[in-house]
C-alpha cells in the first residue's frame, strides 16, 4: 500500500501563486481534513484551509482529480495557496501532521507517474534526458561532497557506526567464537562511544546552514502590540512594507520582506503584536503565526518590556521610539527610531555582526537540511542503541542509524559491515 | 532406454534431496539422480546441522516440510541452543548429528515420497531442445526425458582435492567428481568461478585423553529442531574443547610453504568465517591459541570432527600440529584434513527462482551456487525443487521475501549481489531479524505451504491446531491481569500484552502453561517486539511497492544516460527484474533508478 505524498509542485514563495500537490491515497481524506469538504472532481473551488487545531491556515483554491484519470494515476489533489513563505510552511506542516501523509522523495511525483503508466513515450524522452542531467549533477555533488572536508567527517563517523556495529553483531552471530569478546564485556563500552557518536552528529546538525545563506536569515520583529514593529521594518527595509497605524493589532499577519545587510540576505518578518486577550478571531490566527515565525527565528528584534521577549540566544534589545521620548529598557539595549533614523545604523551593524556568525564562514562546509536530518536521525537512533539492554535492539537502532547514513552518502551495505566483522576477529570453526 | 519425468535431479545431498522430495510433495514425477544411492543424504563435513542464521534456514524448511529438520532429530546426539541468553530472534538452535542415523533418515523419507525415483548414475550431458531443457544423458548412455533439470552436484563439479603435495580429482575422499557435465557447463559459456573449501582431520577417539579436557554436555532442554518429531530420540553425548598453542603454532608455520593455500596452487576464495587453521595463524599471529571443539560423529563411530582446524597441510604436519594439543598427545588420525577447490556458478545468472535465465529448465541449487553450508543447501534445494514444480504445474511460486524468511535473504543476495567467498547464512544479513525468529518459521510460512501444496496433512494439522492455541491464548491475554507477582507494586489491572512490554513477565505468568511452552515462548516474543516491528512497516512498504514495480529484463543497460560503468556492470551480471531489486544492488542510486525505471516504461510500451 502506497504512502501519500505531497510537496511544493510550483517555483520557491514567495510568489503570486503556490500550488501544493497531494498525491496517493490519503489524497481526497488530506483535503477533506483541510478544506471541510472535497469539492467536485476537477472543479476549482474556494475553501478556507484549516489546520488540526481549527486554525485558519489559507484561503485557496483547490482541485481534486479522483485516479486513475490524474497526473500520477493516482488520487491528486491541488492546492492553490497565496504564495508566501509562511502559508507554504503552515499548509505543509499540517499535512505531515496527517496520518498517512508524508513529504515526497526527489522525483517521486514523476516516479508514480511512470509507475502507472501515465506519462507517454515522448514525455517519457524528454523526462530521461532531465533525469539524466539530474544524475550528473548527483555525481558531481557527491564527488564534491567526497572531496569536501565534510565528506572526509562523515567517512570517519561511517567507520566508527560500522565498528560499533561490528561489535555487536559479532556478539550475536559469533557469541561462541573464543576471539569475540564474551558475554557483556564490550557492552559498556559499546554503549558509551554510541553515545559520544550521537553527541558529535548533533553538533554537527545544529551548526549553521547553507539554507540560511541562500534563503536569507530570519530576522523576526517582535513585541507587544503597537511597540513600533511595523514602523522599524519599514524604515529597515526603506519601504512601506508593512501597515502602520496607532492602533493595536493592525498587523494581523506576518509581513515578510527581503533585504540585503553586508553582503548577507535577511528576510525581516513582521509579526502581530504578541498579547494574551484579544476578541477578533483573525487577530488570534495572527497572533498564533507570530508565535510559529518566532520559534524558527534566527535573530529577534524585541521591542517589548526588557527581559520579556522569547528565550533565544541572538535577541536584541531595542527601545524603539526613541523619538517619542525617553529611553526606558536601559544601557545595552538598543535605542533606534524608526522616524529619525537615530540609532538604524548601529543597529544594521548588530544585525549583520550577528548574522555572520550564524551562516557557515567561507571556506567551510554547509550542510542541507536532507543531510542535516539525516544527522539527527542518526544521533536519534545512536542514543537509542546507547540506552537499549537488549542486544538485538541495539542492533536494530545502529542498523536505523547505519540506514541514515547510507542515504547520507548513498552508499550501502552489510558487506561492509561483515568486513568490518571478518577483519577485526578471528572467526571460524 | 528412454524414461521420462517432469523433473530430474541431480546429486543426492542436502540439497538435492530436499529439491527432489519438494517437487515430488508438489505432485510432480521425480527422479533423484545419483553416483551411489548409498550415500543419499551424506554429510561431508562437521556432523553439527543448524547454528545461528543456519538453524533459521533449518527450521525455515522444516516449515514447509522439508527433511532436514526431521533427520536431524532422528540423529540428535547433542543439541545446544546458541546465544540463548539472548533475545528469540538470534537463538540458534545447533545439533551433533549421528551421521549414519542422518543419512539412514534421509534415506528412509526418500523412498517413502511418492512420485520419487532414485536412479544411480552419472549424470553426462544436458539435452536441450531449443534452448530449453529437454533431458538428461547418462554416462552410461541412457537418456531421460523430462522437462526441467536441478543442478544440486555440490563440489563434484570440476572438484580438485589438497592436501600438501597432493592433487586428487573429486568432491569428497573415495568419490568421482561429475566432470562431462562441467566441461559441457563451461562451454554454454556459463559465468563460473571458482571457489575453495576445506575441511579438519579426523580423529580415533579411543586415542584422545578425554579427562584433560572442558566437556559440553547437551542442553538439557526439550527443543527439537522439527516440532514433527515430538521428543529426542536418541542417547546425548558430550563435545569436548581443546585449544591450539605456540607450540601448535610453530608447527603450522614450518608448514606453510607447502601448503597449497599459500604455494599459490588454488586460486579459488575461501571463506572468512570458515578460515584454514593456516589462514587463522597468518593472519592473526599475535594471538596465543585458538578453540578447538571435539564432535562426536556417532553413537557407535570413533571418529572425532575437530572443529576449528580445516586444513590442508601435508600429512605430517597435520600430525604433529594434532599432537601438540593437549588431549591429543597421542591422537591418530583416521582421514588428514584437505582442501576442495571447485566451480560455482556465478550466481548472478538465475532468477530468484533458482533458474538459469539462459536456459530455461534448468535450476541449480546449493554448492554450485557458491555456497556452504547443509543448511543453506537444503533451503535452496527445499526452493528449487518449488519453483520448477510450480513452473511445470502453472502455479505462482513461493511468496517469499527478505521480510518473511532467511531463505528469501540468501536467494536474493545471492542472485543480485554473487559471492566473492562461500556464502553462509548470518543473522546479520537479515534486515528485518527481529521477525525472523527460528521459533516463529511455523507461524511464517506453513500457510503459505499449505497453500502452495507442499505441506502433507501431518503437518497441516499441527499448524491448525497451533494457529488455534494461539488465538487462543492471545484472546486470554488480551484481557486485564493484576500485577502478576501480587504485593504491594500492583496498581491498576493491565492486559497481559501491556504487562509483556516488560521484558521480566512472561505470557505463562498470566495464562499457565496450558498452552504448551513452545507456543508460549512465542507469543511473548511477538508481544515483547511487536513495537519495534510497526515502526518498520514504512520501511516494508517501500520494500514490498517497488518489488512490485516490474523491470523489463532485457534492457541495454548501457543505453541509459546517467548510469555509470559500474552500475551497468553490476546491473548487467544480476539483471534484476523488479526496480526494489535493482535498488539492492551496491551502488545504485536513487536517481539511477528513476532512470532505469524509465527505461523500462520505455520498452514495454514500444
Amino acid at each position: 500500500m502506497a504512502d501519500t505524498i505531497f510537496a511544493l509542485s510550483s517555483g520557491q514563495p514567495p510568489a503570486a501563486i503556490a500550488i501544493v500537490r497531494i498525491s496517493g491515497p490519503q489524497a481526497l481524506v488530506a483535503l477533506a481534513q483541510l478544506a471541510g469538504r472535497v469539492p467536485e472532481p476537477r472543479t476549482a473551488a474556494l475553501q478556507m484551509l484549516r489546520g488540526g487545531d481549527g486554525a485558519v491556515l489559507d484561503q485557496a483554491v483547490v482541485l481534486s482529480f479522483p485516479g486513475p484519470n490524474s497526473a500520477t494515476g493516482e488520487d491528486l489533489v491541488e492546492l492553490h495557496l497565496h504564495g508566501g513563505r509562511a502559508v507554504v510552511r503552515a499548509v505543509e506542516s499540517a499535512l505531515a501532521q496527517i496520518a498517512g501523509l508524508r513529504a515526497a522523495e526527489a522525483g517521486e511525483f514523476t516516479r508514480r507517474a511512470f509507475a502507472n503508466g501515465r506519462i507517454d513515450l515522448g514525455q517519457a524522452e524528454a523526462l530521461s534526458d532531465l533525469l539524466s542531467a539530474e544524475t550528473e549533477w548527483q555525481r558531481r555533488a557527491a564527488i564534491d561532497m567526497a572531496g569536501s572536508g565534510f565528506g572526509r567527517q562523515v567517512e570517519q563517523w561511517r567507520q566508527h557506526l560500522l565498528q560499533l556495529s561490528a561489535m555487536v553483531e559479532a556478539e550475536l552471530d559469533f557469541s561462541d567464537e573464543d576471539d569475540v569478546a564474551s558475554e557483556g564485556q564490550a557492552d559498556d563500552q559499546v554503549a558509551a562511544d554510541a553515545l559520544a557518536l550521537a553527541n558529535q552528529l548533533s553538533a554537527e546538525a545544529a551548526k549553521p546552514t547553507v539554507e540560511r545563506l541562500r534563503d536569507g536569515l530570519r530576522v523576526v520583529l517582535a513585541g507587544p502590540p503597537n511597540a513600533g514593529k511595523s514602523s522599524l521594518i519599514n524604515a529597515l527595509a526603506q519601504r512601506d512594507a508593512a501597515i502602520v497605524s496607532d492602533m493595536a493589532g493592525t498587523t494581523r499577519d506576518v509581513v515578510e520582506v527581503p533585504i540585503a545587510l553586508g553582503g548577507l540576505a535577511f528576510v525581516l518578518s513582521d509579526t502581530a503584536g504578541l498579547r494574551d486577550s484579544t476578541d477578533d478571531a483573525i487577530e488570534k490566527v495572527g497572533i498564533q503565526r507570530a508565535q510559529a515565525a518566532l520559534d524558527r527565528a534566527d535573530i529577534i528584534l524585541w521591542l517589548g518590556e526588557r527581559g520579556h521577549g522569547p528565550d533565544h540566544a541572538a535577541l536584541i534589545e531595542i527601545d524603539s521610539k526613541a523619538d517619542l521620548g525617553g529611553l526606558t529598557k536601559g544601557d545595552d539595549a538598543l535605542p533606534v527610531s524608526a522616524v529619525t533614523g537615530d540609532g538604524l545604523r548601529a543597529l544594521q551593524d548588530r544585525i549583520v555582526a550577528l548574522g555572520k556568525t550564524l551562516v557557515p564562514r567561507p571556506g567551510d562546509y554547509a550542510l542541507n537540511a536532507r543531510q542535516r536530518d539525516e544527522l539527527r536521525d542518526a544521533a536519534n537512533q545512536l542514543e537509542d542503541a546507547a540506552k537499549a539492554r537488549d542486544l538485538l535492539l541495539r542492533a536494530e537502532h545502529l542498523r536505523l542509524a547505519r540506514l541514515a547514513f547510507d542515504r547520507l552518502t548513498g552508499r550501502t551495505h552489510t558487506e561492509n559491515l561483515l568486513d568490518h566483522i571478518f577483519s577485526d576477529f578471528c572467526i571460524g570453526k | 532406454m528412454t524414461q521420462t519425468f517432469d523433473i530430474i535431479v541431480v546429486g543426492g545431498g542436502h540439497a538435492g534431496v530436499e529439491a527432489a522430495a519438494a517437487a515430488a510433495r508438489m505432485g510432480c514425477n521425480v527422479a533423484l539422480l545419483t553416483l551411489d544411492r548409498t550415500k543419499i543424504g551424506a554429510m561431508s563435513c562437521n556432523p553439527a546441522i543448524g547454528g545461528l542464521g543456519k538453524g533459521h534456514l533449518v527450521r525455515e524448511v522444516d516449515a514447509l516440510d522439508g527433511l532436514i529438520a526431521r533427520a536431524a532429530d532422528a540423529a540428535a546426539i547433542h543439541y545446544r541452543m546458541l546465544n540463548s541468553s539472548k533475545g528469540a530472534a538470534v537463538r540458534g538452535p545447533r545439533v551433533q548429528a549421528d551421521r549414519r542415523l542422518f543419512r539412514d533418515a534421509i534415506q528412509t523419507m526418500v523412498r517413502a515420497q511418492s512420485n520419487l525415483t532414485i536412479i544411480e548414475g552419472e549424470a553426462a550431458e544436458l539435452v536441450l531442445q531449443g534452448g530449453v531443457i529437454a533431458g538428461l544423458i547418462l554416462a552410461s548412455g541412457d537418456r531421460i526425458a523430462c522437462r526441467a533439470v536441478i543442478l544440486a552436484t555440490g563440489t563434484f563439479l570440476g572438484g580438485k582435492m589438497f592436501r600438501g603435495e597432493e592433487r586428487m580429482d573429486g568432491g569428497r575422499v573415495g568419490e568421482g567428481g561429475a566432470t562431462r557435465l562441467a566441461a559441457q557447463m563451461r562451454d554454454m559459456a556459463l559465468p563460473m568461478a571458482r571457489l575453495k573449501t576445506g575441511t579438519p582431520p579426523r580423529l580415533d577417539g579411543r586415542t584422545i585423553d578425554w579427562a584433560k579436557l572442558e566437556q559440553q554436555p547437551s542442553d538439557d532442554g526439550h527443543w527439537t529442531m522439527s516440532p514433527m518429531s515430538g521428543a529426542r530420540s536418541v542417547p546425548q553425548l558430550f563435545c569436548a574443547i581443546t585449544r591450539t598453542n605456540q607450540r601448535s603454532h610453530d608447527i603450522i608455520r614450518s608448514g606453510l610453504d607447502r601448503s597449497p593455500l599459500f604455494s599459490g596452487h588454488i586460486d579459488g576464495a575461501g571463506p572468512r568465517y570458515c578460515p584454514s587453521i593456516e589462514d587463522k595463524i597468518h593472519r592473526f599471529g599475535d594471538r596465543d591459541g585458538h578453540q578447538v571443539f571435539l564432535e562426536p560423529e556417532g553413537l557407535d563411530d570413533h571418529a572425532i570432527y575437530p572443529n576449528g582446524i580445516s586444513t590442508s597441510l601435508p600429512v605430517d604436519i597435520q600430525h604433529a600440529m594434532l599432537r601438540s594439543m593437549r588431549g591429543l598427545e597421542h591422537v591418530e588420525m583416521v582421514v588428514p584434513g584437505y582442501a576442495v577447490e571447485y566451480d560455482h556458478i556465478d550466481p548472478r545468472a538465475l532468477d530468484h527462482g533458482l533458474q538459469l535465465r539462459a536456459m530455461p529448465g534448468l535450476y541449480c541449487a546449493g554448492q554450485i551456487n557458491g555456497t556452504t553450508g547443509y543448511e543453506e543447501a537444503a533451503a535452496q534445494g527445499l526452493m528449487a525443487g518449488l519453483h520448477a514444480a510450480a513452473e511445470l504445474l502453472g502455479k505462482p511460486g513461493p511468496a517469499l521475501d527478505r521480510a518473511n524468511s532467511y531463505m528469501a535473504v540468501m536467494i536474493d543476495d545471492l542472485v543480485l549481489q554473487g559471492v566473492t567467498e562461500p556464502y553462509r547464512m548470518l543473522t546479520a544479513r537479515a534486515e528485518y531479524r527481529l521477525r525472523l525468529r527460528s521459533d516463529n518459521a511455523m507461524t511464517r510460512l506453513t500457510g503459505m505451504g499449505i497453500a502452495l501444496g507442499c505441506v502433507g496433512a501431518e503437518r497441516a494439522e499441527k499448524h491448525a491446531s497451533m494457529a488455534q492455541r494461539k488465538a487462543a491464548a492471545l484472546d486470554q491475554l488480551n484481557q486485564r491481569f493484576d500485577h502478576p507477582h501480587g504485593g504491594g507494586k500492583a496498581g491498576p489491572p493491565k492486559t497481559g500484552a501491556e504487562w509483556l512490554a516488560h521484558p521480566e513477565y512472561h505470557a505463562r505468568d498470566f495464562v499457565g502453561d496450558k498452552f504448551g511452552a513452545e507456543l508460549l515462548d512465542e507469543v511473548t516474543e511477538d508481544i515483547r517486539y511487536a513495537p519495534y516491528l510497526l515502526r518498520q512497516d514504512n520501511e516494508l512498504n517501500l520494500l514490498q511497492r517497488n518489488d512490485s514495480l516490474r523491470l523489463n529484463r532485457d534492457m541495454d543497460y548501457r543505453r541509459i544516460a546517467g548510469l555509470s560503468n559500474e552500475m551497468v556492470e553490476r546491473l548487467e551480471a544480476a539483471r534484476p527484474d523488479s526496480l526494489g531489486a535493482a535498488g539492492r544492488l551496491r551502488g545504485i542510486t536513487p536517481a539511477a533508478l528513476t532512470a532505469i525505471l524509465v527505461a523500462s516504461k520505455k520498452l514495454t510500451v514500444a
